[in-house]
Formats: structure tokens, sequence, C-alpha cells
């Protein structure tokens, strides 16, 4: 065999070996799950691989919006002191058949329960299994507010609240409150390997667990007695690829049907390549620049406002979000109910913040710490560089900062302790209620926990943003987190930096997918066109 | 040769226990803690964070938590992983194969043309093509494995359409891997007869970027080592001896010079297998590779101690074998140290005691 006939048939192999096949749907997603089960983990590429896959909650968010709609519950009642949620089980819901598990009975309210003890309950036989560390359920207070579940019959239970909770309805939409199969968790439990709980997954989802090979790939198949309308691809196909450029890299092979966060320097190629489909959406997301307000000269407001006059984030759009950020002005993004529309943003204005900080007492300036973010984010890609900028930008006005950075954990550590005077950090929204944002980043209880950065705690806007928590009536609710954001406006602990966009590329055959805000993958409803169907096989 | 085997591995042990420790302690002296970065951005009530770190053993004083490390150790238990909260031993050997099928491949290939390069280099020497091949393997030397994988991926994927872009194998075969090694696994009874041998060669094809990408340096460094380890032998009496008794050119070089040459390369080669293995990391990134570089990296990033602890234990244990394999090779390669060898076991039969005989006789290496 010469060398000429080996080329062709290595070229004739290659052909078969780049190309994906007929009924098969790749998605290149980014990194490997931590676990096939919603409530032990955070991270969203494990929420694509189960939460939005394989299981479903109570109540969950209408497909590429933040509205609540009803899933495993078909309806809801809230008593009159709103601490009771009474919810109606969906009938005929099946959960999934596998080669390691064959349900003998449709969903009811034991299921329900179950899942929901699991997390609650500390001598529930599962708590403890896989470590015991329910971080979200946790970081919702959701064991504190939840005093009772209690079964009515097998399609009805009732959720017994300690306090009202307006986001109550959203926090059940999340990941983490997603719904197992009790019979399944007894037979693992009878046959001694309860910790396959989290591994071999049994949800009633659109996709039904079929394989997975560590770091490489995760297999689903349609799960053909779905409740809703099934989905239209057969196989489901998750194959992990850590590096963006090389996601580019197989979608333009043809390798993958969608990619999960293109490069931000990537973007202008794909709008121009007529075989890639760029999607964006605008992201539930915030990127900030906090000050300690507890510490010297960072206590006085006129400081924190002569800083907001200098920075100028119009350029730091450009340069750091290429243009795929909108400047923020409030400490939630403008896609979420009761955002203030008519605040003014502070205006980049040297003379003005010259003034403030020499009212403030500091007409020369002053020496600071700027502490830059290690790791790229959504919110903010590149923060040792934004650094920089905001470093000349406040030379400007005399403030002399000192760069610093430290790698995630350590950032994290010092920044909970307090160790920091400016600290650049962002959120991800997790259910579409402004609460999530306002009471997570800024409310005083969350000066302990770690969550509010710039260590504020103000007593008039705590007042307004607790109260919101315990009204149902969303017109209510907006009244006080508008107010809520004029207090934040006067008082600046931190500088809303930017709104970040999210992108998915895909193959122009992929039909019926949205970008979901919250910054899931859900693929329930996608398909390939019929050309891309009858295309090559194996 | 098993009194040989038996000697060497007596340096595990002090290895392991050295290894153990640095690992155990280096690791926590990082600053940054676990439990905080499970929690990330999130924060939590302290309570929390205590009841967390409770559950994960890590309130306990680092000594004692050293003492149940090494005695679960002993016991085969190398802990669970703090993110995925599996058996790391498990974690590990289900990566291993991959990171090693990957070395294997990219040191053939660097053996492949590192050492004709060399060879024909040290015969040419300060000719045109010995000035071009050592420029190449400097240019190869200095290339960063990031910019040359994705180099190799435009070229020879997307613009020639030979090779895949990254991963083991085509997504579209659904096989159960076995060994791990998916050169073996795709020839197993059952894929066979379900795919035939297309599998085989979808992972043949996909090992051919990512090896070339890691075989780049020790391709270089072998070529070079092996030009001026070529040039000392060809200087030798005995190839002008050679030469003048009229043996033919190929002779000398492949026999005579090659062989002795072969020495420092040998040395090289099991430093470089061990640099290979633990060196993955980027050229796991750029092919989505599975193997154990980038999953060590993370669980750094994420101060997941169990996996560290482990998979630097595992990873001194097969370098410290390598060595041993390597130390073996000499004695294949070198009738001098073959007859150290033979000496030392001669004069251990010789003894009436069964006492190991003294370091600076006996040693044959």
């Amino acid at each position: 065999m010469n060398l000429r006939t080996l080329l062709l048939i290595w070229i004739s192999l290659s052909y078969n070996l780049s190309s994906y096949s007929a009924e098969n749907f790749i998605y290149c997603s980014e990194a490997t799950p931590a676990a096939f089960n919603p409530q032990v983990t955070t991270d969203g590429t494990s929420n694509n691989a189960a939460a939005h896959t394989l299981y479903e909650k109570l109540t969950t968010f209408q497909y590429g919006s933040t509205t609540i709609i009803p899933a495993l519950a078909t309806s809801w009642e809230l008593s009159p002191d709103q601490k009771k949620y009474t919810f109606q089980i969906r009938k005929n819901v099946l959960f999934h058949t596998t080669s390691y598990f064959k349900p003998t009975r449709p969903l009811n309210a034991d299921d329900i329960i179950f899942s929901f003890e699991r997390m609650l309950d500390p001598n529930h036989p599962y708590h403890l299994i896989g470590g015991g560390n329910y971080e979200y359920f946790s970081g919702m207070d959701m064991g504190n507010l939840i005093s009772k579940i209690e079964k009515i019959n097998d399609y009805e239970i009732t959720i017994h609240l300690n306090k009202p909770e307006a986001p109550f309805l959203a926090n059940l939409s999340m990941s983490f409150m997603s719904i197992l199969s009790k019979e399944y968790a007894m037979k693992l439990l009878k046959e001694k390997k309860p910790h396959l709980i989290d591994l071999q997954p049994i949800g009633t989802g659109p996709f039904k667990f079929h394989k997975y090979v560590k770091d490489t790939v995760i297999r689903y198949k349609k799960f053909e007695h779905y409740w809703g309308k099934a989905p239209a691809i057969e196989n489901l196909i998750f194959a992990i690829t850590p590096d963006a450029s090389v996601r580019y890299q197989k979608l333009k092979a043809k390798e993958c049907h969608l990619i999960i966060e293109p490069l931000p320097y990537d973007l202008a190629s794909m709008q121009d390549d007529p075989h890639i489909n760029l999607l964006d959406k605008a992201g539930l997301n915030i990127g900030y620049l906090a000050f300690n307000t507890q510490k010297p000269p960072f206590n006085n407001k006129l400081v924190r406002r002569a800083i907001a006059h200098t920075l100028n984030r119009d350029s730091y759009i450009q340069a750091i979000y290429l243009g795929n950020a909108i400047v923020a002005k409030n400490p939630m993004p403008p896609s979420l109910w009761s955002y203030h529309h008519d605040i003014k943003p502070y205006s980049f204005n040297l003379k003005k913040a010259k003034d403030l900080l020499a009212q403030a007492g500091y007409p020369q300036g002053f020496k600071a710490e700027l502490w830059t973010l290690p790791v790229t984010r959504p919110y903010n890609p590149n923060g040792k560089k934004m650094g920089e900028m905001m470093q000349a930008d406040l030379a400007k006005i005399g403030i002399q900062v000192k760069l610093i950075s430290y790698d995630w954990p350590t950032y994290l550590k010092k920044s909970r302790d307090g160790e920091h005077q400016m600290i650049q950090l962002g959120w991800t929204g997790d259910n579409g209620d402004p609460d999530n944002f306002l009471h997570t980043l800024l409310g005083c209880s969350a000066v302990e926990a770690g969550s509010n950065a710039a260590k504020w705690c103000h007593k008039e806007f705590d007042s307004l943003i607790t109260q919101a928590k315990i009204i149902s009536s969303r017109k209510e609710r907006s009244a006080l987190y508008l107010k809520a954001q004029e207090i934040f406006h006067e008082e600046l602990p931190w500088i809303p930096l930017a709104h970040s966009k999210i992108f998915r590329a895909m193959s122009p055959e992929v039909t019926g997918y949205k970008i979901d805000p919250l910054g899931g993958d859900i693929f329930k409803t996608v398909d390939l066109l019929s050309s891309e169907k009858e295309g090559t096989s194996p | 040769m098993k009194n040989f085997i038996l000697k060497r591995s007596k340096d595990l042990l002090p290895t392991l226990i050295g290894v153990s420790l640095l690992s155990f302690f280096l690791v926590r002296l990082i600053p940054g803690d676990p439990v905080m970065l499970m929690l990330g951005e999130r924060g939590a009530n302290p309570e929390v964070y205590m009841e967390m770190k409770q559950k994960l053993g890590l309130d306990q004083p680092i000594i004692f938590q050293y003492f149940t490390f090494i005695a679960k150790a002993f016991q085969g238990d190398l802990g669970e992983s703090l993110i995925s909260k599996t058996s790391v031993v498990e974690e590990f050997f289900s990566r291993f194969p991959a990171t090693l099928e990957l070395g294997m491949a990219s040191l053939l290939f660097a053996l492949t043309f590192g050492i004709p390069f060399g060879v024909i280099a040290a015969v040419k020497r300060n000719g045109f093509l010995d000035y071009f091949l050592m420029t190449m393997s400097l240019v190869g030397y200095s290339m960063p494995i990031f910019w040359w994988g994705l180099i190799l991926i435009i070229t020879f994927s997307l613009n020639l359409g030979l090779t895949p872009v990254s991963g083991r194998l085509n997504i579209i075969y659904d096989i159960d891997p076995v060994t791990g090694f998916y050169l073996i696994d795709t020839l197993l009874p059952s894929t066979l007869s379900h795919y035939g041998l297309k599998p085989f060669f979808s992972s043949l094809a996909h090992l051919f970027l990512p090896a070339i990408a890691m075989g780049t340096i020790p391709l270089a460094v072998i070529a070079r080592m092996t030009r001026s380890s070529m040039i000392d032998v060809l200087d030798e009496d005995y190839i002008r001896t050679a030469k003048a008794r009229g043996i033919s050119a190929h002779r000398i070089i492949l026999i005579h010079a090659l062989k002795n040459a072969l020495i420092p390369i040998i040395t090289v080669l099991g430093l470089m297998f061990g640099s290979i293995i633990t060196g993955a990391i980027l050229t796991e990134s750029i092919f989505s590779w599975p193997g154990i570089g980038k999953w060590l990296v993370s669980s750094i990033t994420a101060r997941d101690y169990p996996v560290i602890q482990a998979g630097v234990l595992f990873i001194a244990t097969f370098i410290v074998l390598i060595n041993i394999g390597v130390d073996f090779l000499y004695t294949l390669v070198d009738p001098r140290m073959r007859k150290e060898l033979q000496k030392v076991n001669k004069k251990r039969a010789a003894s009436p005691t069964d006492k190991a005989p003294p370091q600076n006789e006996g040693d044959p290496l």
C-alpha cells in the first residue's frame, strides 16, 4: 500500500469522522457537570446537564422569559395570611424508564415531599448522601422559610411558611427545587447504593439519561412518555469542549450544532459567517465596583459620588465588553420588573468629581486599593484591563490607585472578611425577582453572609426591601423597589458598571432554540431542519 | 532482575511519604478556602459555613486531618472529591488512560522523527540539512502549545479536512470504555460487531493532532540530544576503526554509533515522559482531551484537597516507576551495566548471610 492509497483511505474516513448524523443534536458544552442532581449543584454547567434536561419543578419559568408558569403543579392557592401555598399536582406524569430503573407508579405528592425533605430535614435518610451540602437551598434561606410540608392527598400538598415570602414561587421555579423519584430513592436505599441518586438520574423531564463518559460526553434520549409535547430530536448529546476557540472551530467543522459562550472577539467573524447563526439577548446580570462603606474615605458618600463621575463607563463598554453590554445605572438589570427607568445616571464629569472630592475634604485626592476580578465572567470579561482603565480615570482627580488581585478563592474570602477598599464584583440573577438582586447583594443580613461586598447596611433601604419580600401584590412591591433604587442612587454603595449580553452560536439548521435570560440552555423545543435530518449518517 | 526491582522499589515508600507530606501541607498553605469557594459570590451565614466545614472534616486540626488521610490511604481509601463527591481513586483511573494514551502517542511521534532528524543532522554536521533541522527543532521547542494546537486544528481540520477538531472519538459512536485506551476499546468484539473498524480509525484520527502538538517539544529535545550524542560517538576511535575496516556507512551509523548514542537519550526520555504526563494540561484543554492534567488544575483552583493529594501521589508513583523502567532499560542498552548487575547478584549469592551489598560496591546504577 503506497502513501497515496493511505491518504485516500484517510480522507474517505475523515468525511465520516467529522460529520454529525441524523437525529443527533450535538451541543458543545464548556465543562463537566459536578453531579446529575440540581439539589446538590450550583453551577450552570450542571443545571444544563440535569435541571433543564432530566428534571422538572412544581413551577417553572416560561421558555425564554422569567414569567412563572405551572409545571408539575397545575395550579396553586395562597392562604390569606400568605403563609400557606396549596399545590395541585399534575396527574399521569411518568418518571423515566432506564436500564437501571423501571418505575411502577406515576409522580405523586410523596415524590415532592421526598425531594424537599431531603434538603430540609437533617434526619432524612438521604440528607447526608453526597455530603449534605444543599448550597442553593441554604443560600436562599429555604430551611428557615419552610416550616412544614403537608400531604393532603396523592395529588395535593400544602407548604407552610414561617413568614410570608413574595419570591417563594420564583424560588420554587429554580433548578435546586427539582423533583426526584421517591420510589427510585427507596430502591437505591434497599440496594445500599443511595449515592447513585446524584449520579444516575431519574426525573420526569423531556430527556432521559443514557450514558456519561467523564469529561467527554453526556448522552440523553428523548423521553417518549413525556407528559408535555415530546422533544423533536431523538438523541441529545453534550460534547464537553472546555476551550471556547475550539468550540468555535467545531461549530465550523460541523461537529456541533450549538455552542455555549463564544469568545467576545470571535463574535464579529461569527456574524459574517453565513453558516453560523449568532443569537444574543440581554443578560440578567450586573457588573459593579463596590466600596467598602465601613472604611474611610469610602464611608463618605461624597467620595463615592466623585468616583462615579470620574469613571468613563462608556469607554469600558467598548474596550472590555467590545460593545456587547449596556452601561448600568441601577443595581439590577432593566429587564426585571420594577426597574427604575427615570433615574439619571452619574455622568462622566471630572469638574464635578473634583468639587465633590474637595467638599469631602480630599481636594488633593488620596491613595487607595482597587481589587480587580481574577476570573472571566459575562458581567466582567476582563477585570484586570478594566482595573487599569479605572486607575487611569481615577488618577485624573488625584486618586492614586494600586491594583490588587488574588486567585478566586482568596478573593472571595478576603472580600467576605471586608479587607478590600474598592472591589470589582458582579451577579447573575437566579430567578427573575428583584429581591434576588436587592436583598441578596445589598440587604443588611447579606453583610454577614458575605454577598454584600459594600458592607452597607442602610436601615431605610433594608426596611423597604424586607417589606417587599412579604407583600404578594406586584404593584405594591414595585413601588417599594422603586423607592429602594432611589436610595441606592443617592447613597451609592457601589457603582453599577454594565449589563452584558448573552451569546450563543449555532448552525443555521437549528430551529426552536431561544436564549434563556437566566443563562441556561434548554433543548425541549429544539429541532433540526429536514435537510439536516437527511444528512450524513455513520 | 528480581533483586534489581526489589531494591529500586524500596525507594518508592520514602518518596511517597515525602510527596504525601508536601502535597497535603502545601495545598493547605495556599490561601483560599474550599467551603468559601463552593458558596461562591452568594456567601452564607456563618452557621451554614461552619456546618459545611464540619461535614467535610475541615474543622479538625491539620495534623489530625493528615493522619486520618494516611490511615485511610493505607486501606486504599484516598477519599472523595469535595466537588463531585465521588471516589478520587475512581476519578483518577477513569482519566489516566486518556493521558497515558496521548503521552505514549506523542512520545512515539517524537521518537519516530526526533531520532532520525538528530542522526541526519549529526552525519551532515554543519551542512544545510543540519542547520535546517536544528533551526526547525529550535522553532518547535519555542512554540507555545496553545498556539501550535490551534494552528494544527485550523490547517488539518478546517482547511484540509483531514482530521477532527477535538475529542477522543467521534461522538456518534456510543461505546463503553473498558480499558480506557480507545485504540484498544474500539477493537473489542462488542464494538467491532456493532460498528466495524470505523471507531478505531476515528480514535486514531482524533489522536493525530494532539499527539503532534504534545510531541513537538519532546521531538525537538530528542533531535538535539541525538545530534550531540551522535557527534560525540562518531568521533570515537572505534568508529574510525570500523570505517578503516570498510564497514558500510549505514551499518556504522545505525548499529555501531546509534546504540551507544542512545544512553543519554534514554535518560532524557524517562524524565520527559514524566513531564509529558504531568504537563498535558494545555494539550488536553485545546483538544478537549479528558485526561488528568485539566482535572488536577481545576482541582487546585477549586481547592479540592483530596483530589490534589491523591493525584500528586499517583503521579509521583508513576514517575518513580518510569524511572525504575528507564534504569532497567540501561542494562539492555549498555553491556557494562548488565555486567555490574550480574556481579552484584553473584556477590549476593556467595554471601553467607542475606545481607544487602554495601552501597558503594554493589549499586549497579
